[in-house]
């Protein structure tokens, strides 16, 4: 199998994230209509401006996509749904932009968004999925937090890692977050709170898990030259794949599948691990950022433990990581959640993040890690992009 | 070693009584032949009839060949722990009542991988054995037991709300005039029965059951006549509070059926013991029951009906009595589905000829009265729905499931005459 096409000539522009709250009386309408009118008011367009539109939510029901097109007034001619949680900002931006690249649409606007109304969580989880329906919920309705205890502490089993080193994770995380204006925890975290908070699902405890919240992110795909032309700051594309389904014959998820085409990603950007400025997990547990580590090429298999041990993952530290805080300090939007690495990471590269700036980003490695069907994530992805205005 | 339930104190009847609730009932219809298999105490997967890959969770086609042709085969269930957690904080109220609660990942020996209840028992990556039983939604679950077993081990409280166990329980059996009353009230209080309350029709009537049921400790007699709506109703009062499994053993039998009758005499009698008797019982008991199922180590938990085999296809020879057993049987699935929502179980004990005054003309084997007894235990203590006791029993329900219509001529046909 050859290596496939370039994403050569593809800007993403404009990235936009609404302030994330923790319960919200708006719909999911609501949220993306919000982030959507942000990311064009970024851009200094207008709706009608716009001809391709990709969207992820949960809970959109009974609409999708095709409602959105009326209920915000906009006529396209390409659209697309996206439902892999996690996943669905690097699947949104991979077909955004051969969308662009192969002139089915001009200009896409790729937004994720949802509400939280009280009791929102509890029954968006009732309803997941068959599998989880069937195999999963039976056994304590503990949800994600029950499914990622079991990988955690089998993760913990094999490698060795520690409560420690989760804990390293999400105190960096904290600390970035607390520079990240729409961030929902404002409050520092050292390593003792930590560890000294109650229990969820062992070995999983509190700061282990996300705080679901309302909230939406935004961003452009468009020409360069349309970028360049308007005169907007924009990021390219180096590479980005995307994989699910993988190592089904793993008894339990150890890996995902960013392992099968790692390879390629980083021959299609043109790049290495040592490249990478900065890089964004998809963080809903933190066993998971540490899979990610792993199975991205920062380390070898097994020894992210160590690896978080050895670097500083803040703004400014060796290892930026998670530079917006991730869904553990900012929150969980549910599926703006697979967007908000992304965002931040464009933000980065285009040199517009502001106070959560890395110095000198030039390459951001995103990842992107959904749906637990059962008892794993199914779909994983994750993309290289640079910095286009160097 | 689990720590043994003690017996609960004496209910203070100012306190309000808890409510039941449920853990998640929704499934697929593919994930339903689980619960079919644990309403039978059976551990079953789904076997791929092209290429044997054993399927979990349940699927409409192979994983690995997208057959179709997927049945449920009794499979090994031996494995051992890959990983497990202990759940604190939960939103579903059924589970949020009861944390912590333990789960793990087991890899069967099988092949498949699966989440499920852990035993308190089980030591942390060890061999387990994996039980298939019917939650308090009446939905199958998996269940991972210390391979060897422990000490107490049926005490363990998430396999106790699996189960309808009658340790520390007060049953109600509803005819001291049959003869199985005796090794039933027996066996039951040797599985740990806390009281057996015993109903005696026409108590003015000789009873030669009576002198043996007097003497077991802990066994209380009263005045039950499931054909008399009144007598049904002030025992529910007396004592329907306290009842916490139900054993309708009341049963009118006579040979013939329709032609060797006259008339419809014994049909009628049939029909008000072991058809309107039922109602009147479920009527009366029902909805006290049904409102007990969470209070406690003594709560509420199952409904025993002993029903002839042949309320599955008719027997001639007891022609119109296996047609009241046939319309119990259809009355019993009504009940599953109004007390569903309690959790409260309904099980069904069909048993072959018995051995009585009855069946004398019948050919052995025949079911004596401990075998139904250590039938209705043993189906109490892992929770089942469905239960066979004895040979014939076992047979039919086999031919049963292979072909009802060969199963019917097979009972109805004649012989080939002169």
């Amino acid at each position: 199998m050859g290596l496939r096409q370039a994403y050569d000539g593809v800007a993403l522009v404009a990235p936009f994230s609404t302030p994330y709250q923790r319960y919200s009386t708006d719909t999911a309408h609501w949220w993306i209509a919000g982030a959507l009118r942000g990311a064009l008011g970024t851009a200094g367009l207008k709706p009608g401006e716009i001809d391709g539109f990709c969207v992820s939510s949960f809970l959109l029901a009974p609409d999708s996509a095709v409602g959105l097109t009326q209920h915000l007034g906009l006529c396209l001619r390409w659209l697309d749904h996206i439902p892999m949680g996690g996943a669905s900002g690097i699947v949104a931006l991979r077909r955004a932009a051969r969308a662009v690249q192969c002139g089915d649409a001009n200009i896409v606007a790729c937004v994720a968004g949802d509400t939280n109304h009280i009791d929102s969580f509890r029954t968006l989880l009732s309803g997941f999925s068959r599998s989880a329906s069937d195999a999963s919920y039976p056994y304590g309705y503990g949800g994600p937090n029950a499914n990622f205890a079991l990988l955690t502490d089998r993760y913990m089993q094999e490698y060795g890692a520690t409560r420690e080193d989760f804990g390293r994770i999400c105190v960096a995380q904290r600390s970035n977050a607390l520079k990240y204006p729409g961030a929902m925890m404002k409050k520092p975290l050292t390593l003792e709170q930590y560890l000294d908070t109650r229990p969820i699902s062992d070995p999983i405890a509190l700061f282990d898990c996300v705080m679901p919240c309302a909230g939406s992110e935004a961003f452009l795909v468009m020409p360069e030259e349309e970028a360049v032309k308007r005169e907007l700051p924009y990021a390219l594309i180096g590479g980005t794949i995307e994989r699910h389904n993988a190592h089904a014959e793993d008894p339990i998820q150890l890996r995902g599948g960013w392992t099968l085409d790692i390879d390629e990603l980083y021959e299609m950007a043109d790049c290495d691990a040592k490249k990478i400025d900065l890089l964004q997990t998809y963080d809903d547990y933190p066993v998971i950022c540490m899979m990610q580590i792993e199975d991205l090429g920062f380390c070898e298999k097994g020894s992210a433990a160590e690896f978080v041990r050895s670097h500083d993952l803040t703004i400014d530290g060796d290892f930026p990581h998670n530079t917006s805080g991730g869904q553990l300090s900012a929150g969980q939007a549910g599926a703006a959640g697979g967007f908000l690495g992304l965002v931040e990471a464009i933000r980065q590269v285009s040199g517009t993040a502001g106070p959560t700036q890395v110095k000198d980003a030039n390459h951001a490695m995103v990842a992107g890690f959904g749906m637990i069907n059962y008892d794993r994530g199914v779909c994983s992805g994750a993309a290289i992009i640079r910095s286009g205005n160097s | 070693m689990t720590t043994p339930l003690t017996p609960p104190p004496k209910k203070n009847p100012q306190k309000r009584t808890i409510a039941p609730t449920r853990p998640s009932e929704a499934r697929s219809r593919a994930a339903m032949g689980l619960s079919a298999a644990a309403a039978e105490g059976r551990f079953a997967l789904q076997r791929c009839a092209e290429c044997d890959t054993l399927q979990y969770p349940p699927r409409d086609v192979c994983s690995a060949c997208l057959s179709p042709d997927l049945s449920w085969k009794d499979i090994s269930p031996e494995g051992e722990i890959l990983a497990e957690t202990t759940i604190h904080a939960v939103s579903k109220l059924y589970f949020r009542e009861r944390v912590p609660w333990r789960i793990g990942t087991v890899q069967l020996d099988a092949g498949p991988v699966v989440i499920c209840h852990l035993h308190g028992d089980c030591e942390r990556n060890s061999r387990v054995t994996l039980i298939n039983r019917l939650d308090r939604s009446g939905q199958g679950v998996l269940m991972a037991l210390p391979k060897e077993g422990s000490l107490n081990m049926e005490d363990d409280p998430q396999l106790r709300a699996m189960t309808s166990d009658p340790k520390h329980r007060r049953i109600l059996i509803t005819d001291a005039r049959n003869t199985n009353t005796p090794a039933l009230a027996r066996s039951l209080l040797d599985a740990g029965a806390a009281t057996v309350f015993i109903g005696e029709a026409e108590n003015w009537r000789p009873n030669p059951m009576r002198d043996e049921l007097n003497k077991m400790a802990n066994v209380h007699i009263f005045p039950l006549d499931v054909t008399d709506t009144s007598s049904v109703q002030e025992l529910a009062a007396e004592i329907g509070g306290k009842t916490d499994i139900m054993i309708n053993n009341a049963s009118f039998i006579r040979p013939g059926g329709v032609l060797a009758r006259g008339d419809t005499g014994f049909a009628r009698d049939e029909i008000e013991v072991n058809y309107l008797g039922l109602m009147r019982l479920a009527q009366a008991f029902g909805p006290g029951m049904c409102s007990r199922t969470a209070d406690g180590v003594n709560s509420a938990v199952a409904w025993v009906n002993i029903f002839s085999v042949y309320a599955l296809s008719n027997d001639p020879e007891f022609g119109c009595f296996s047609a009241s057993n046939a319309a119990a049987r259809s009355l019993s699935q009504n009940m599953r589905a109004d007390f569903r929502s309690s959790g409260l179980r309904v099980m069904n004990v069909y048993t072959g000829p018995t051995d009585d005054d009855w069946h004398q003309l019948v050919p052995p084997p025949k079911v004596a009265p401990i075998a139904l007894a250590r039938s209705v235990v043993q189906g109490l203590k892992d929770g089942l729905e469905e239960t066979y006791c004895g040979d014939v029993a076992k047979d039919l329900y086999q031919r049963f499931q292979n072909n009802p219509n060969v199963l019917e001529r097979e009972l109805t046909q004649g012989g080939d005459g002169p």
